[in-house]
């Protein structure tokens, strides 16, 4: 990945005072965050809060209604069709329903983004969609399947590896872990750390899996009321005096995902 | 070389010491070049090489499958190859690749051969005929059973449809139906001047509407206006979970939603195309005092006479089995749906395609089997 020089030190992406409206529905006030290179950042928050209205926005599906979100420096407005596609090349984005083609078979779906990008021979193609479909853990048979054959955890995998295969810089991920097993879930976060270690990815993930929060974000942003309620690692955001945030992380299911990353960290470090 | 001339080209050269140097970004972008560069190269035929990789300044997973490709042939032709200087988390990447390696070869081949398209196909087929047979049988179970308890028919279902499908249905067939009419009578009214034979008009238009045209044209509207619905309705019911609803709560789709809807149309279609003939009727009337000088009351008591009353029944009695067609057909695709929404389109389509084909094919049928009895 050629990083141009001079965006070493600029937030890969920049949220400022973002408001968005649905006709009368009011979805954000006023969101502003930024999130590092190298981080794996969360957005949490309640069902229906907009986390991933503000994902849509950072990548350019949705405009805000006011505010700018920027992508690598550059007004996600101005993604348009494809447009440009060097920017379009730098990410990849894993959608909650898969976003998988059915019309294609999944070796297929995970080669569209090489053929479309790139003019590289069939061989260097199969070598690394193949590499790809194995590294996100599908058995090699199933890459001549079609997405409607396939069960939801593996669209949600095949998802993943088209969303990675041009190696991209940020990856964004929407709900990865929701509605999967919980075995599944935790080899899901596993995947994600995996990948970031090896290719040097930014996760920008929309979860309210708590227990994913707690195992792989570095830094969680929290909506709610149309605003960032709260920003910080896990462990600043679990002793926050707001009181959303509070019930947030507090009730039963946030105590005990709490108690199983204490845990974990203890035995790590026995 | 300086470092921006390196980010600038990714390259693989032999040099004059039998050492393979592989310089500049390993990336998707530079991979075409690299590609290219590799094919010209010619290797040199010592037993041993060494892939000085010390300057290579970027590497994605494309940039080390190909690296590792490279590597790998070289070694199946017998000679000992070992990469040398790669920085630490490029290694890392290569040593992934070369985990996986094995996993990749086995993969099967991009397209899967036309022998096995062909078998996937004809098993497709005959997999939709089965089913299909299995469909018109429960169907016709269904249909039977509520003629002997009428009471199972689902009657605010049925005028529902009967409202959407044939009272809605009225402007639009009517519009068509008129123009038809005015067509066929502009059609024929410059033959028949030639012949002076004006007054044949009527029998044109009479006959080749009731008889065959005005069921047909309201057949096939019919077909992509609530045919296409059926299907697309259906199928969204099945992608939601409607479906499964309606059957763990005790209720047979069958008598919820399709025989609703068979009814509804085979009483709608024969009532739509008495309503076509007659506009499309007065749309050739108009033509003909218009163009060929024949009034209307010419034009009617003509028509009595030149218009059997057969031509009327025979394009009545038609439509009813036009509508069992359409409705089948469009709630067969529906429970045809399997994966997400978007095979809803896709079935919607071929719900129309299907059933116009079959309504034509059927109307052939029954053109042969009228002529055999003289009617």
């Amino acid at each position: 990945m050629a990083i141009v020089e001079n965006e070493k030190n600029v937030p890969i992406i920049e949220v400022n005072h973002v408001a968005t409206r649905f006709g009368e529905a009011v979805v954000h006030r006023d969101v502003s965050l930024t999130i590092q290179r190298g981080e794996v950042f969360a957005i949490a928050g309640g069902n229906g809060c907009g986390k991933s209205t503000l994902m849509r926005e950072i990548v350019g599906l949705l405009e805000p209604t006011s505010g700018s979100a920027k992508l690598f420096g550059m007004d996600s407005r101005l993604l348009r069709d494809g447009h440009p596609q060097e920017i379009h090349r730098r990410f990849g984005v894993m959608f909650q329903q898969g976003g998988l083609f059915s019309s294609l078979t999944l070796a297929e779906n995970v080669a569209v983004p090489l053929k479309e990008h790139t003019k590289l021979s069939r061989e260097i193609v199969h070598d690394i969609v193949a590499l790809k479909i194995a590294s996100v853990g599908l058995p090699a048979d199933s890459a001549a399947k079609f997405p409607n054959e396939l069960s939801g955890g593996m669209r949600r995998r095949a998802a993943l590896a088209r969303a990675i295969v041009m190696d991209p810089e940020v990856l964004f991920l929407d709900e990865p872990t929701a509605g999967l097993d919980p075995i599944i879930a935790a080899g899901f976060d596993e995947l994600v750390l995996q990948l970031k270690a090896l290719l040097g990815l930014t996760v920008v993930m929309v979860t309210h899996d708590l227990d994913s929060l707690w195992r792989i974000s570095d830094r969680v942003a929290v909506l709610g009321n149309g605003t960032v309620l709260g920003i910080g690692t896990m462990q600043e955001l679990s002793r926050s005096a707001d009181p959303m945030i509070h019930e947030y992380f507090h009730g039963p299911r946030g105590r005990a995902a709490r108690e199983q990353a204490v845990k974990r960290e203890a035995h790590l470090g026995g | 070389m300086s470092a921006a001339a390196q980010l600038e080209q990714a390259g693989i050269t032999i040099g004059h010491d039998q050492i393979v140097h592989c310089v500049g970004p390993w990336t998707l972008d530079y991979l075409q070049n690299l590609e290219r560069e590799l094919m010209s190269l010619s290797w040199p035929r010592s037993r041993e090489l060494v892939c000085e990789a010390g300057h290579v300044t970027a590497m994605d997973t494309g940039g080390a499958v190909l690296l590792y490709r490279t590597v790998t042939q070289l070694r199946r032709q017998g000679r000992q190859v070992s990469v040398e200087g790669l920085r630490a988390e490029f290694a890392e990447l290569l040593r992934m690749v070369s985990a996986n390696w094995d996993r990749i070869e086995a993969a099967p081949p991009p397209k899967s051969d036309w022998l096995e398209q062909l078998s996937r196909f004809i098993a497709d087929r005959a997999r939709h005929v089965v089913t299909a047979l299995g469909f018109i049988g429960e169907s016709t179970v269904a249909v039977w059973r509520s003629l002997k308890r009428p009471s199972l028919i689902r009657w605010q279902a049925l005028f529902r449809s009967l409202e959407l499908d044939g009272f809605h249905a009225l402007p639009i067939t009517g519009l068509l139906a008129f123009l038809i009419g005015v067509v066929i009578s502009y059609q024929g009214a410059e033959q028949l001047r030639k012949f002076g034979t004006n007054i044949f008009v009527v029998d044109l238009v009479g006959i080749s509407l009731l008889r065959e045209i005005s069921p047909l044209i309201v057949a096939i509207l019919i077909a992509g206006r609530s045919g296409s619905a059926y299907a697309a309705e259906i199928g969204t019911m099945k992608v939601t979970e409607e479906l499964d609803a309606v059957q763990t709560i005790g209720l047979s789709p069958m008598q919820l939603l399709v025989l609703p809807r068979v009814f509804a149309l085979m009483i709608a279609l024969p009532l739509l195309t008495v309503y076509a003939d007659g506009l499309g009727v007065f749309g050739g009337m108009l033509i003909a005092s218009n163009l060929l000088n024949v009034s209307f009351t010419e034009f009617v008591s003509r028509f009595e006479e030149a218009v059997a009353v057969r031509h009327f029944l025979i394009g009545i009695v038609k439509a009813p089995f036009f509508a069992m067609i359409i409705a089948l057909v469009g709630c067969y695709q529906g429970f045809q749906i399997r994966g997400g929404v978007d095979d809803v389109g896709r079935h919607t389509t071929t719900s129309v395609v299907q059933s116009i084909f079959l309504v034509i094919v059927f109307d052939a049928l029954c053109s042969i089997l009228l002529n055999w009895w003289d009617l």
